[in-house]
């Protein structure tokens, strides 16, 4: 049984019934948050797929005339040289999986790097682990773009790293790094790396080291203790980690775009297009819903598949 | 009775801060491309005015037509591109101007007067011009640049460092222009070859990216789609550096600036318009972002290294492959979006 599973639950069975009025006070409580939700994130989205649903105006805009031309377009295509042939949506699909691809991989790429540097933070003593936080949580201060463009001045040509190597005498000719999907993984893992160590380092600093030693006493590896003690008990902060990250990263586009050059589409970009330069609102709106429901089944895929397991061991 | 009294005493502090505003000039506050307005004109009106101006930058015509269309903004001026005039005229969110009021318009260059965009120029008035062309680092590669194909059919020295701005209108259309057709030409076989044309040299683009003066510069970049104004600064950077004006056409932009129908200083809009088509203002304007005006006499006031610079003012011999850009109808819009989603896939 471990610790994590034990405070929801002792929780909830050991304090008496909440009364009646207890429960609507706090209904009162969660009020402005709700109002806020609601006009804020509700509000907009149902605009959103309302907008879905008619046709694009001359120069943007939407005309009030109902039309599914919005949603067909997302998945199929009409060959530009002959209306009558439809085939499925391949560059749209292209498109989406690249974005996918590359939030999986970011989401891969800081659950690598973070750990370690969740567990060195954790294991700090109290008094200095605030200092190590305060340093993560840095680049938060600094706008996205900026920090994107400062990558790019390290990697370009004649960039940082280039200049160096060449002056080391390690390369002769710069080594083409901006504008590859390097460079926008090495962005995407730098812009978000802060999100997988914080929610981590949460569920590793309560995590109890007396379990571990147990665990060395009963000889086991250090393998064993990281496979079988360690991560069990921080996967809270793993999937926390990787749901903070693989949502935004999925829709982002400043970094790829900027890193990569922008000779593919994102899905960011893609959207991006239909609102801009393509005036098709529309068909921009259905893509939007389209990225939304991806990232919600990714999300139930995602939490049944790691909540499972779990159950059945202790179970 | 009190009332009458309350009634009264607001009418004499509404009446007090409208002298006061008149004697301080007012407000002005203009809503412009970023990076476009010269401070030191703007100093100069303020100086001569007495009227307080507010410079808030958009960076794309998109953007600035969104904002304004959904209210509240607060601005007087906007400065959109030729091809979008046409669509704030329509919607009706530009004032109509009157010579009478604004007398510098007399200024306006002949060519700039009776545009397709703006007949009889009766809501704009210009702010600068230029074109969409390619840029070339001599220094890599010495043959004909004044043709598309640096970019759609480069040579090999070129291959694997051309950057492209993502503007898929103008990249389009240059591309429709290479195989022969119109821009914002709805004609499939010409679309069909630009399509094919471009998806071949994709392959030896590094980038399709905006911001790249110093890339150019620096010689990260050797070739590229790129505007008049852009490819001087990035010459006066690196003299290896030339702008071409492709043979087989190349679209020319005009930003005018107009007052907004919901405008709340239109005086003082007025002011500014006919303060920015004195030609030495507008050469100021000129001055800081690097391109031409369409004002007449401006030229006496230009900086030296402009009136000669081959970026600015186009040689004789690649006049005739000039057009104005224009905006495609939806319908050929939703194509170039299908063909640009296609060849970014």
């Amino acid at each position: 049984m471990s610790a994590v599973e034990l405070a929801p639950h002792g929780a909830d069975t050991t304090k008496p019934k909440a009364r009646r009025g207890d429960i609507a006070w706090r209904w009162w409580l969660v009020m402005p948050a709700l109002i806020v939700l609601l006009l804020a994130a509700s509000g907009p989205l149902l605009i959103v797929l309302v907008y879905s649903f008619l046709e694009p105006g001359n120069f943007g805009g939407v005309v009030w005339n109902f039309s599914t031309d919005g949603w067909f377009q997302v998945f199929f295509t009409r060959d530009i040289f002959d209306e009558t042939l439809v085939t499925p949506a391949t560059a749209h699909l292209d498109i989406f999986w690249r974005s996918i691809k590359l939030a999986l991989y970011t989401t891969l790429i800081t659950a690598i790097l973070g750990f370690p540097t969740a567990w060195f933070i954790a294991t700090r003593a109290p008094d200095v682990r605030p200092i190590w936080l305060f340093l993560v949580t840095i680049p938060f201060w600094t706008n996205l773009v900026i920090r994107t463009f400062a990558i790019m001045e390290v990697i370009r040509n004649e960039g940082l790293v280039n200049n160096v190597l060449r002056g080391v005498g390690i390369v002769s000719a710069p080594i083409q790094m901006l504008f590859t999907d390097f460079a926008i993984l090495l962005g995407m893992a730098y812009v978000f790396l802060p999100l997988m160590v914080l929610p981590l380092y949460a569920s590793m600093e309560k995590l109890d080291f007396k379990l571990l030693e147990a665990g060395y006493d009963l000889y086991a590896s250090r393998l064993r203790v990281l496979w079988h003690i360690v991560l069990p008990l921080v996967k809270p902060g793993f999937i926390a980690g990787s749901i903070l990250v693989f949502i935004p990263a999925i829709g982002a586009y400043v970094t790829p775009r900027i890193l990569g050059g922008g000779r593919n589409l994102m899905l960011g970009n893609l959207i991006e297009l239909q609102f801009g330069q393509g005036r098709n609102w529309p068909l921009g709106s259905a893509l939007a819903l389209t990225l939304l429901v991806i990232v919600v089944i990714a999300l139930l895929f995602y939490i049944r598949s790691t909540s499972q397991p779990e159950g059945q061991r202790h179970g | 009775m009190r009332t009458t009294r309350l009634t009264l005493a607001a009418a004499a502090l509404a009446a007090s801060t409208a002298l006061a505003s008149a004697q301080d000039g007012g407000q002005l506050n203009i809503y412009n491309w970023g990076n476009y307005t010269s401070p030191e004109m703007i100093e100069k009106f303020e100086q001569e005015t007495g009227i307080d101006v507010t410079v808030t930058d958009y960076d794309s015509n998109d953007t600035a037509l969104t904002r304004i269309r959904a209210g509240g903004h607060g601005f007087d001026i906007v400065v959109p591109s030729n091809n979008y005039v046409p669509i704030w005229v329509e919607a009706g969110l530009l004032q109509e101007l009157d010579p009478a009021e604004i007398p510098n318009m007399e200024n306006i260059a002949e060519r700039w007067r009776d545009v397709p965009w703006d007949p009889n120029r009766t809501h704009t008035v210009p702010w600068q011009w230029g074109t969409t062309g390619v840029i070339v680092n001599t220094s890599v590669y010495d043959g004909d640049i004044n043709t598309s194909a640096i970019f759609l059919d480069p040579p090999d020295e070129l291959k694997g460092k051309i950057n492209v701005i993502p503007e898929m209108t103008d990249v389009m259309n240059l591309a429709v222009n290479y195989v022969g057709g119109e821009a914002c030409t709805n004609d499939r076989d010409i679309l069909r070859q630009a399509r094919d044309k471009l998806v071949e040299a994709k392959q030896h683009w590094i980038a399709l990216d905006y911001g790249t003066v110093d890339a150019y510069a620096a010689g990260d970049i050797a070739a590229g789609v790129y505007w008049n104004g852009a490819s001087m600064r990035a010459r006066l950077a690196n003299e290896d550096l030339a702008y071409g004006y492709p043979k087989e056409g190349y679209p020319v932009w005009m930003d005018s600036a107009g007052i907004l129908t919901d405008a709340q200083n239109t005086e003082n809009a007025k002011k500014f318009l006919n303060f920015v088509l004195e030609p030495e203002n507008a050469a100021m304007i000129s001055d800081f972002a690097r391109y031409a005006n369409g004002v007449e006499g401006s030229d006496a006031f230009m900086p030296e290294d402009m009136k000669t610079a081959p970026e600015i003012v186009v040689p004789a011999e690649h006049e005739e492959a000039a057009y104005f850009s224009v905006t495609c109808p939806a319908e050929v819009q939703q194509l170039y979006t299908q063909i640009w989603t296609e060849l970014l896939r």
